[in-house]
């Protein structure tokens, strides 16, 4: 084993390059007066404002959490900046033509060309570059069909109403450290509204990139399905190499009301640190849906960035005969560390819920499944199946995996399996004795492992998951 | 077209050092063009260590020549003599959970292609060509959606192996042990299978403990191995004396059963199967 698949170190950051726009920074530090600039910055409604500081006030109450099992220096949330913004070049851009060709060039970079989506696929993008949407596309189509999609600001602008009725309805500004930190410096975003019964008519997709030096980046989505309502949202993030810890703490939220349907996938890419372990995002999100009667919310992640993740995409089973899912593939190289996994809530009758999570360790990563399965008194006959696989490439790495439990009703079904492997050496030398290479051996066995997730992904992302995967592997054998 | 001289190996320990133990002391054969030939012995004797080291499997120390169409096989990685056409039917078939049939077999086959230079086949040409094969095999088309061994059966891993030959049409291929476990029915197919891919061409090393299969495969030559030297030459009517009288007593043998030098473990648990077939009558050794 330690022969052929040992190391998994030399990678460098396919996605690892810096755009050079000019960037207009609130001032260094975390107190009132920064969140104040934000909001005067973005010149939102005094409610916005409000709910900003009154996030702020706990936070300071707060300290960082320590139960995950990541290590890494004592973060110094003074010694940030928490606002910055491309400089629009005049006049603020109308039309992709007038985006900041450095921008666009960067997008081209990257392979996700907007005017190459947007004439393929048939995808609308809202783009984030920093923590400012700079394009979003297709919004003509979208408004045809009653169907909103723009960026935070501007909903706060626009649709204040629906704002204020859903922000903080799923994850509230108290609900955690990290996401009351969001909930007081959150700069942009996305927001989503599918009215009653319409099905949204295109996949939606939003591409976050972090693109300026210090700058802690605090998105906040938010998706509302009202009833009968079905939509599947695409986020996909890659960023520019640098040296310092960059501090990403996000907060998702989804309502789904009764009888909808919604669809979160992610392809997660964030700057994981040199082979040494220098730099690297910290990505410490909330990702939280609830769901009425009959509704069903589906995560689908695929996670091979960020030198820390913290992340567990859950579910509260509000509704009777509500669907929770969780599908997570998630990789691990060189120093990274992930804690991630998943919450399913079940509250109402026959909800059910499937949690499906490989993660993959190399070099020295340690990768960690926590996953909590709750049901209430009220959840009669609630069903949850948890499948929980581990891959290990090399003598290292490390997969830990922490499924809590916690049933307060007996007429529940409650399945858990669990898997630890590793690459064999009969796997790799049959493909070998085939004709295939060795990096196509790990890369068709490691593509195998993540199947079921994969199949999990709209087309379009499980090609990109399969060449990021790919990417990340590089190296991995030899 | 393949030319073994003086062939040694043993076990490499985990240092990477040559155990002193040998399991193959000086191995020489020849084999032409479209021959067939077969290797007979106890278990233990160092057929599947033979078959190993001439696929280029880690783990051994190796000395000696192996010359290929004239290529030094040594040297060469295991791809390089997949795409060289040097095939193995395993033993044990290896399992892939998530891995499609269909997918390994044209991506194998399409790696193959591009190493001699030839054009990849098309998913529409591939597919043609495999449901044909499969048919000859008396295999449900439903195998090319399955993942790669995984739950297959004994016998549907056998005819998978034969699959493959069938689709990659080696210069030479090495059978390891590809009728045991196989009922009688499962024998016919899978040698009918290995007889139609006879041709002038294509030479095969077909490893073995009964003549069964050499009944439908009729070898030019049989060897039978034993502590890792070649003991015994002769035709094809070998395999009956020694099927009549045993191996005979011998040394001790070199080899431990079933001698895979590294991760033998499959977490997939494919090695459904005994270890070997059934003993040979070594009891009632006349030899």
């Amino acid at each position: 084993m330690t022969d052929t698949v040992e190391g998994l170190v030399e990678r460098e950051y396919a996605f690892g390059f810096h755009s050079d726009i000019e960037t207009d920074r609130a001032p260094k530090g975390l107190t009132e007066e920064t969140i104040r600039f934000i909001s005067a910055k973005k010149n939102e409604p005094e409610w916005m404002l409000a709910w900003r500081l009154s996030a702020y006030g706990y936070f300071v109450t707060q300290s960082e959490p320590t139960w995950a099992r990541v290590h890494h220096p004592e973060i110094d949330y003074q010694d940030m900046y928490y606002w910055a913004a491309p400089k629009p070049k005049g006049e603020a851009p109308k039309s992709l033509d007038e985006v900041d060709p450095e921008i666009i060039d960067t997008f081209n970079k990257l392979g996700i060309s907007l005017e190459e989506q947007k004439r393929l696929s048939g995808v609308a993008v809202d783009a984030i570059i920093d923590s400012v949407s700079v394009a979003t596309t297709f919004k003509a189509t979208l408004a045809e069909a009653g169907v909103i999609f723009c960026s935070f600001s501007e909903a706060v602008q626009d649709h204040p109403e629906l704002v204020r009725k859903y922000l903080g309805s799923v994850v509230g500004p108290r609900d955690n450290f990290f996401a009351a930190l969001n909930s007081a410096v959150f700069s942009d975003g996305s927001f989503c509204f599918v009215p009653a019964g319409v099905k949204c008519p295109m996949e939606l997709s939003t591409y976050f990139r972090i693109n300026a030096e210090n700058t802690g980046q605090f998105e906040r989505t938010l998706i509302v399905a009202e009833e009968g309502a079905s939509v599947s949202y695409l986020e996909g993030c890659t960023a520019p190499m640098r040296d310092e810890n960059q501090l990403h703490a996000a907060v998702v939220e989804i309502v789904a009301l009764d009888d909808s349907d919604v669809k979160y996938s992610t392809v997660q890419n964030w700057y994981p640190g040199d082979a040494e372990g220098r730099g690297g995002i910290y990505n410490f999100v909330t990702k939280r849906g609830r769901a009425g009667n009959r509704a069903k919310i589906s995560w689908t992640q695929v996670e091979t960035g960020s030198a820390i993740t913290w992340k567990y995409p859950s579910v509260i089973l509000a509704g009777d005969d509500a669907v929770g899912e969780f599908y997570s593939v998630a990789v691990t190289t060189n120093h990274q560390q992930a804690d991630t996994g998943t919450k399913m809530i079940h509250i109402g009758r026959n909800t059910s819920s499937t949690i499906v999570s490989k993660g993959i360790s190399a070099g020295r990563a340690q990768n960690t499944y926590r996953g909590e399965v709750k049901v209430m008194r009220s959840a009669e006959g609630a069903r949850n199946y948890t499948q929980c696989d581990s891959l290990l490439m090399g003598p290292d790495c490390g997969a830990h995996t922490f499924p809590y439990v916690e049933v307060k009703n007996d007429s529940s079904q409650i399945e858990h399996e669990a898997s630890t492997s590793k690459i064999s050496e009969d796997q790799l030398f049959y493909c070998r004795q085939r004709g295939l290479s060795e990096e196509d051996a790990t890369n068709m066995i490691v593509n195998g492992f993540c199947r079921e997730v994969f199949d999990e992904l709209p087309m379009e992302y499980a090609v990109e998951a399969q060449a990021l995967m790919r990417i990340t592997l590089e190296g991995a054998v030899g | 077209m393949l030319s073994i001289q003086n062939l040694t190996a043993s076990v490499l320990d985990e240092s990477g050092t040559a155990e002193s133990n040998q399991i193959l002391r000086g191995i020489d054969l020849e084999i032409g063009p479209g021959e067939v030939h077969a290797i007979m012995g106890p278990n233990g004797s160092g057929k599947s260590t033979l078959s190993n080291v001439l696929t280029g499997r880690a783990g051994y120390g190796v000395s000696g020549k192996v010359l290929f169409d004239g290529a030094d096989l040594l040297s060469m990685d295991p791809e390089e003599r997949a795409a060289a056409g040097l095939f193995l039917a395993f033993q044990y078939p290896v399992e892939i959970p998530g891995v499609g049939n269909m997918y390994f077999l044209r991506t194998a086959v399409n790696a193959v292609r591009t190493a001699r230079g030839e054009p990849e086949l098309s998913a529409t040409a591939f597919l043609a060509t495999a449901k044909e094969a499969m048919a000859e095999l008396e295999m449900d088309p439903a195998f090319l959606s399955r993942s790669v061994n995984a739950g297959f059966s004994g016998g549907e891993k056998k005819r998978n192996e034969v699959l493959q030959m069938t689709l990659l049409q080696p210069r030479l291929a090495i059978l390891d042990e590809t009728d045991s476990g196989l009922d009688i029915d499962a024998l016919r197919i899978v040698a009918h299978g290995i007889e139609k891919l006879r041709n002038p061409e294509r030479s095969m090393l077909i490893i073995t403990h009964y003549p069964r299969l050499l009944e439908y495969v009729k070898p030019d030559r049989v060897h039978v191995l034993r502590a890792g030297r070649i003991v015994r030459e002769g035709g094809p009517e070998l395999a009956y004396e020694l099927e009549e009288m045993g191996y005979g007593p011998g040394e001790a043998t070199a080899e431990p059963a079933d001698a895979t030098p590294t991760d033998t473990a499959d977490p997939s648990g494919s090695h459904a199967e005994p270890d070997d077939g059934p003993q040979a009558p070594q009891a009632r050794s006349l030899l």
